[in-house]
Order: structure tokens, then sequence, then C-alpha cells
């Protein structure tokens, strides 16, 4: 009868999400799995004649003379250079955003919510403006060139503009908040007295910090990291004015296949593969986890 | 991890007298480095911004290339009556996405963190992490598509179509660090509440959202700046007089951004500012 | 907390509800962002006693996937030459016979038989402009009219160049300067193409469609860029210099048509034509600073605009070259092109 109830409760309470998400996730998606087997339509939309050419144009690319398949790697290394970014920068958020929000956990109760409300009211802020403000800070006479080689670290102004390590910065910039505000949540519920014990246990303050901290921390990484490489994986604004233009991300290159490439099919089944690659990087990263807890447990 | 816990509750009668032990945790907490990262984090985030107010007092029509000071593009601003209105979309949009999404996906953590594992749990956490998975153009056509659907049966139209559409993607943003934040929480303390015989409700509002109330915080903020700055899904779905600041700003690029938008970014953010400090003043007079 | 709450909620609900389309007095215009001035609206507002809402794309496309998906309110839209074209094709627009209207006498007579809409049966021209590329002569002081300066350039260029981000500007480009026609289905000449941009991409230094910030931060010397761009990039750095290259340039030509299901039809046409008006052809080619096509109205234009080198076209110039919209087994060819070029 309990259970009864309380898996009635349950569903309530799901409920609102997923009915939100169902209607304007779930059944979108399916609509791009629709797309994706049938063929462009002239001028942009599809025509409905079913076709698996869309994920056979993925790898390979058809010879005009003579009609043969040859392998075609242009697509997987754009895939390729978008997972490496979005990976480096989900481990700089990381690195930069555990102390960040350690800090913050760490400070009287009664400021916290304050040094949240300053961590994201930069985002209040149009992501283009901000990010020509960045180009002008990073810029080869900006900011950060001038103070280096005012402090004579440098003597020539560093180029990182118009690189990939602009593109790098700008995404940590970007999706700093999405690593900073989840791991806060998990970070501030740790009982400070466990710290106390830790170092009765292990002494170093490293060595707490990996034994005690982080694994209490965890479902905080996991959800900051999720927040930060997924985003990351689709973004283009960002790395296309800091990075120059010159090369395609997975976002703007689908992007593109809806608009002046014509190719609705072909732009939602690189979607779907993105996404199927995504999931899979979820479920290998949540059987470790199992394992992982189930080792400790 | 267990036997840290472990070792924990046996210490706590030990901790004894409060002040010093009230020190020492202090001390504890302080990591090498750790404070120095984050101030350069936070220097960092509002370098931009620095720039990005100082050039909207820039008299020349560019934002990047600095002449003298001046007021124009405030006064433009305010007497631009697109922009305005576009802010105000805006804000109208990320306040009922952020409500609808933090509710819902609190919600949805309560019922998949607390109690047993159930069947289908693993099924619930991918729908509600959808949005995030695919990528937004993607979604944005999909989404036209059904929702003319929609429009064409019903005859109904409206910017409630925009403000569902970002409450969907909100949700798994509000939602991460609620669960984040639920996970590993013991359920003593609810259970206390329950022997004590208040209602489920009561305890809830009693006990579990005061200790949700980080988390929660967290996820609708992120939830605001992420509806705030979208572009894509908005630009497909955004019917006659539903232009928002950043559909107006993308229009804006191929005829030259000028300070105005930079005008407009600063008063949000100086507003928000103010509004954030009085409510802080307003808390502190109120403990006293 | 909970009644605030209630309230919100009720007050989303409400607007989840939303609006039954369309009362009577209203126009619902979705043109370019930033490209319609605030006064012309204004104008039309109290002269007809309509309620006028304006709002802004950023591309052909995503106007067309909208009006594709259909439902979209919109009575005005303002598509590109190709765009009018493609549209009529797929039956989105409306027969308004514009060529029957009052001020149809103002339009000038070279933009009435264009190949996108014969006579002018569905639109009438908003504004029109060329993309071509800005140099800033103080750095290189040769000729400037020569898309050698994009694909061969000299020294002094060399990574100081933004190209725009958009396969069928680059891909026209380098068409035009290997001497190939447009809309280029030949596999080998495209072959030829990609080698050429791939060449030249290393002097290439941005791909962006910023060129007005790229130009006058000093970020690039030479820009791809839109003749209106041109100018107000010129407003900023006095040296800049808008090329007309003897191997061509692509015109376009933005123009006002009305949608198939437009809601409020009869308004869409009082506002048709308004805009043929001389006086209020002007005043959006002031506001956005390229020309129109509509006799007359150069006495309520600015004088910088009259003279504007961007503007007015020297003599020797090449005619521009409107670009058909191309068949899709050549988008498909231009599209691995484009994907091999930036992968």
């Amino acid at each position: 009868m309990l259970s009864r109830r309380a898996g009635l409760s349950r569903a309530a309470l799901l409920a609102p999400a997923l009915a939100i998400i169902l209607a304007v996730g779930v059944l979108p998606l399916g609509i791009t799995l629709v797309y994706s087997v049938l063929t462009p339509g002239t001028y942009g939309g599809v025509s409905w004649a079913f076709s698996l050419d869309a994920y056979v144009q993925f790898l390979f690319e058809r010879d005009i003379f003579d009609d043969t398949l040859q392998f075609n790697g242009a697509y997987l290394s754009i895939f390729a250079r978008s997972i490496g970014l979005a990976f480096g920068a989900t481990l700089g958020a990381l690195i930069l955003g555990f102390p960040t929000a350690w800090f913050i956990a760490t400070r009287p109760r009664e400021q916290r919510n304050l040094w949240l409300f300053l961590i994201t009211l930069p985002f209040w802020t149009n992501l283009l403006i901000r990010t020509y403000a960045m180009l002008l800070i990073i810029r080869d006479e900006g900011i950060v060139n001038l103070s280096l080689m005012q402090v004579g670290l440098i003597s020539e102004p560093l180029s990182i503009l118009y690189t990939d390590t602009a593109v790098f910065i700008g995404l940590i910039y970007a999706y700093l908040p999405f690593m900073v505000l989840p791991l806060y949540a998990s970070l501030e519920k740790i009982d400070m007295r466990l710290l106390e014990a830790g170092y009765d246990l292990y002494a170093g303050r490293w060595k707490v910090l990996r034994h005690v901290i982080v694994p209490l921390a965890r479902p905080g990484i996991v959800a900051g990291c999720v927040l930060v490489f997924i985003p990351g994986l689709g973004a283009y604004i960002t790395p296309e004015l800091l990075g120059g233009g010159k090369k395609l991300m997975i976002g703007n290159m689908i992007a593109m296949q809806f608009g002046s490439s014509r190719n609705w099919p072909f732009g939602s089944a690189a979607a779907l593969i993105l996404m199927a690659l995504v999931v899979l990087v979820l479920l290998a990263h949540a059987r470790a986890a199992g394992r992982e807890g189930r080792a400790h447990g | 991890m267990a036997e840290i816990s472990a070792a924990a509750r046996d210490r706590t009668p030990m901790a004894g007298t409060r002040s010093p032990a009230r020190r020492r945790m202090r001390d504890l907490r302080a990591m090498p480095g750790f404070s120095a990262v984050a101030w350069a984090c936070i220097v960092a985030l509002y370098l931009p911004i620095v720039v990005l107010v100082v050039f909207s007092f820039n008299d020349n029509r560019s934002v990047v290339r600095w002449t003298e000071f001046s007021w124009r593009w405030y006064e433009a601003a305010f007497a631009n009556e697109a922009i305005r209105g576009a802010a105000w979309t805006s804000l109208k949009i990320a306040a009922v996405a952020t409500l609808g999404a933090t509710v819902a996906a609190t919600m949805a953590a309560l019922a998949t963190t607390r109690g047993p594992r159930f069947r289908g749990r693993a099924l619930a956490l991918g729908i509600v992490n959808q949005p995030l998975v695919i990528p937004e153009i993607v979604t944005a056509i999909a989404t036209l598509s059904l929702f003319s659907l929609i429009k064409r049966l019903t005859g109904v139209n409206g910017i409630g179509y925009l403000m569902l559409a970002h409450t969907a993607f909100c949700i798994p943003f509000a939602f991460m660090p609620v669960r984040a934040r639920l996970e590993d929480m013991t359920l003593t303390l609810e259970q206390a509440a329950a022997d004590l015989y208040a209602t489920p409700w009561r305890t809830f509002r009693l006990v579990t959202l005061p200790l949700l109330a980080p988390g929660i915080l967290a996820g609708a903020m992120l939830a605001f700046v992420v509806s705030l700055d979208d572009v894509i899904i908005t630009l497909m779905i955004a019917g006659p007089g539903e232009t928002t600041l950043p559909i107006y700003i993308l229009g804006a690029i191929r005829r030259g951004i000028t300070p105005e938008i930079n005008a407009v970014s600063t008063i949000l953010v100086g507003v928000s500012v103010l509004l954030v400090l009085l409510l802080f003043w307003v808390q502190r007079q109120m403990r006293k | 907390m909970t009644r605030p709450v209630t309230g919100l909620a009720v007050a989303s609900a409400l607007a989840l509800v939303g609006t039954v389309a369309a009362a009577e007095g209203e126009l619902n215009i979705y043109n370019w962002g930033n490209y319609t001035p605030p006064e012309l609206l204004e104008k039309f507002e109290q002269e007809y006693d309509v309620e006028v809402n304006l709002d802004g794309y950023d591309s052909n496309e995503t106007m067309l996937a909208k009006v594709q998906a259909g439902n979209t309110g919109y009575d005005i839209v303002v598509p590109g030459d190709y765009m009018i074209k493609v549209m009529i094709e797929q039956d989105l627009l409306a027969e308004i016979k514009p060529n029957e209207m009052e001020n149809f006498d103002n339009v000038d007579p070279k933009w009435v038989d264009v190949w996108w809409d014969p006579g002018r049966d569905y639109s009438i021209p908003y504004q029109w402009g060329t993309t071509s590329f800005t140099v800033d002569t103080a750095v290189y002081d040769g000729d400037i009219n020569s898309l050698s300066l994009l694909f061969d350039p000299p020294e002094e260029l060399k990574g100081r160049i933004n190209m725009l981000n958009d396969m069928n500007d680059v891909i026209n480009a380098g068409l035009r300067y290997l001497g190939y026609g447009r809309c280029n289905g030949n596999e080998e000449q495209m072959r030829e193409v990609m080698d050429l941009l791939i060449e030249a991409k290393q002097h290439w230094r941005t791909m962006d469609y910023a060129t007005i910030e790229k130009l006058t931060s000093g970020d690039v010397d030479l820009s791809q860029n839109w003749n209106g761009a041109a100018m107000r990039a010129r407003a900023q750095r006095p040296t800049l210099q808008y090329a007309y290259p003897k191997e061509g340039f692509t015109g376009w030509m933005d123009n006002i048509a009305v949608l198939k299901d437009a809601p409020n039809m009869e308004n869409a046409k009082l506002f048709v034509n308004f805009m043929m008006e001389p006086e209020h052809a002007a005043m959006a080619s002031n506001f956005a600073r390229y020309a129109n096509g509509i006799l007359g109205s150069e006495e309520f234009m600015d004088a910088e605009m009259l003279e504007a080198p961007e503007i007015v076209m020297p003599a020797d110039a090449p005619a521009p070259d409107f670009v058909t919209p191309c068949p899709q087994e050549v988008v498909d060819l231009y599209n691995k092109v484009w994907t091999r070029l930036k992968q």
C-alpha cells in the first residue's frame, strides 16, 4: 500500500518535467529521426522519399563519375576537433571551477548567495557583445598582452586571438558558471566535520582533498562536466568569433545543413549521430560510476 | 567513503567546546591556492564586462574602437522602442521559463533521487536531460514544424509557445544542480520530521526545501542565463512582436553592432545589481 | 512563498492560452534585422491607423524555414532576389500585383523586368547593393580592382584578410577569379576552385560576417564586404576603399513581398504601395545605407549617400552579377568544397 502511494507521488513529481520535455523535446526528436531518413527537398525542407543517404554521406562520398563510394574523413575530423575542444574546455572549467566553487561554499552562510550571483551576473549581458569585449582583451595589443609585457613576463605580444587557444579561453569563459554552480550545490552540503576526521586519518591537505572532498563532490563534478561538455560540443558562436571562423564546428556544420546547404536530412542525421555519441559517453560513465560505487560500498 | 563518514560520526561528540573547534574548522577548509584561483576567475569573468561597460560610453558608433566619452548610446537606447521591447520580452520569457523549469526540475530531482531506485528511473533521467544532447538548431527546426502544426489545428498563437520551448531547454540546467545536491543526502531529517507527526507537505516545506535551497537557487540562476542568451530556438519559434534581445542583436551583426547594445547590457546588469543589493540589505535589516 | 508562485503560474498559463490571431488594424513585418527605420513605420501607423509589429531575421534561409512551416503570423517579408524566385516557385507569396498599384510608376524601369519576378507581379524593390571587398589603401597602394587581392594577395595583405563566412559569396568569388560560370556543376572546375580556396585560405586571417568590427578594430586590412557596410567602415577608417573587381562582383536586391497566408492582406498591400513613394524609399535608404529602386528618391536622400563611392558605381565597373538560385546537385557540390575548405 505504502509503496503504491510512493509510486504515485513519484509519478506526480515527475509528470511536469516529463510532459514538457516529451512535448517540446522528444516529439521533435522523433520528427528529426523521420527527417534523417528522407531526401532533401528542393530549396530546403524534406521530400517524402525514404533514403539512408544522409547516414552514408557522413562517412562516404559518391564519386560523381562512377558512383562508387569513397571514404571521406571531412565530417569525422570536424567531429574530432569539436570533441577535443569541448573536452579541453570541460577539463579547464573543472580545474578553475572547483576551487571557485569551494571558495564560495566556504564563505559565511549569509554571503554565499551573493557570491553565486556575482558568478552568474556577467552572463546577463549578451553573448555576442561579451565576446567582442573578449576580442579586445586578448588581441595582440589587448589588455592581457599589454599587462604581461608591462610586468616583463613576455617581450613580444602573444598571438592568441583567432587561434585554438582563444577558442579554449572563450569556451571556458562561456561555460564556467555551468561548472561552478552544480559543484557549489554539492560542495556546500559537505559536513565540515568530515574534513577534521580526514585530517586525523590522512594528515595532508591534498590527501583530504582527494580522498574526502572530491568523492563527496562527485555528483556535482558529474553534473558540471555534463553541463559544460555537451553544450560545448554544440557551441559555435563563441568558437567562430574567437577562432576566426576558418574551421567548422559540429554545431555550425549542422546548422548550415538547414540553411544555405539545404540538406535537412543530413543535418538531422549528423545531429542524431552526435546525440548517439553523447549518450554512449554518458552510459559508459554511468557504468564506470556504478562499478566504482559497488567497489566502495 | 563509508569508513570516513563512520569515522566522522564517531568524532562528532568530541568536537565539544564550540569556539576553538570552530576556529580550527575555518582553518581546515582553506585549501592552498584555491582562493587565488577563485579570485582570478572572478576577475577574469568581469574583465570583459568592464570593457563592455566602458564602450557603452563610446562617442563613436564602434564597439571595438574607442574615441571619447558620451552618453549618446544611453539616450539612443532609451529612445529605441524596438530595443526596449526586445529587452522586456527577453526578461519576461526568462522569468517564466526559469520559474517553470526550476519547479519542474526540482520535482523531477526529488522523484529520481529520494527513496529506492525504481524501474524506468534511467529512462526518466534520460528524458529530463534530452534537451541537452541534441544541437539546438535541430530542436529548433523540428519544434518549428510541430508548433506550426499545432497553430494550424488550434488557431492559437502567442508568446506561450516560446515560453514553453524555453522552459523545456532550461529544465536540464535547473535539474543538474538540484540533483547534485540531493544525491547522497540522507533521509534522516525527513524521517525524524515524519516521526514527529509532521504532514508530508510540512516536512517538505520546513525540512527538505531549506536543505535543497542552495541547489534550487543555483539551478534557477543557470536556467535564467540560459534562457536570456538563447538565440537559435528563439529565432525559429518567435512569432510577430516576440523579438528578444539576442535576436535583435543577431540581426544587427551585418550592419554593424553599435554601443547601444552595450548600453542596454549595462543597464540590465546595473539594475540587477541594485535589486540584489537591495534584497540583501532588506534581509540584513530583517535579521537585526 | 506560495501565493506569488501561484500568481505567476496563472499568469504564465494565461500567456500560454495567448491571443487568437490578428485583429484588424495590424501589420506584421518580418525584415532583415536593423534594416527598417522606426520613423518609417511610425509614419505608416499614423497615416493608416494601423499598428505595426517589426521583427528581424539574420538570413534568407531562416525566414524561408519559418515561412515554409506556415502560420508565421507575418504579412510582409523582404527576401533577397533568389529567394523571391524560390518563394514564388513554392507558392508562398501572394500575387498582389504591385504593377497595378497607384505608385508603381515610381519604380525604376530597370528593376521591373528582373529574372526573380518578371514584370513585378509579387514584389517591389526595397534596397539593393553589391558584395565585393574593402581594402585599406594606406596598407596596399596598388590597383585594388582585382580578385587576385583575395586569392593571391600581395605581401602586405597576407594574413590580413577577412572573408565572409558565407559559402556562396566565397565560392562565387573563386569562380569569377577563375573565369568559370556561376551555379557550376562541373566537377573538374569545382575541384580547381577548391584547390584555389584551400591555397588562398592560409593568407586569410578570419572568415566572419562582422566585417565592420574586423576592419575598424584593425584586425584586418582587407575584408569581403557589402557596400553599405563598407561605407560604415570607411566612416571609422577613412583610408578604406571599396573595390569593383574587373572579374566581376555580386549584386543583390531585397524585395518587399506579401505572404500568401498573410493575416492582414489589405494592410500589407497598403504598405507595398506606401513603400513605392520616393520619400519613404529614401527614408529606408538613409537608415540602411543602401540604394533603393525608386525614382525620385534622390531628392530626399542624405547628401553623403548620393556621392558615396560605395553606392555610386564608377562608369568602367562591370555590371553587378545577380546570382540565380542553384540546383541541388550544385549546392551539394558547393557544400563538399566548403566542408573540405573548413574541415
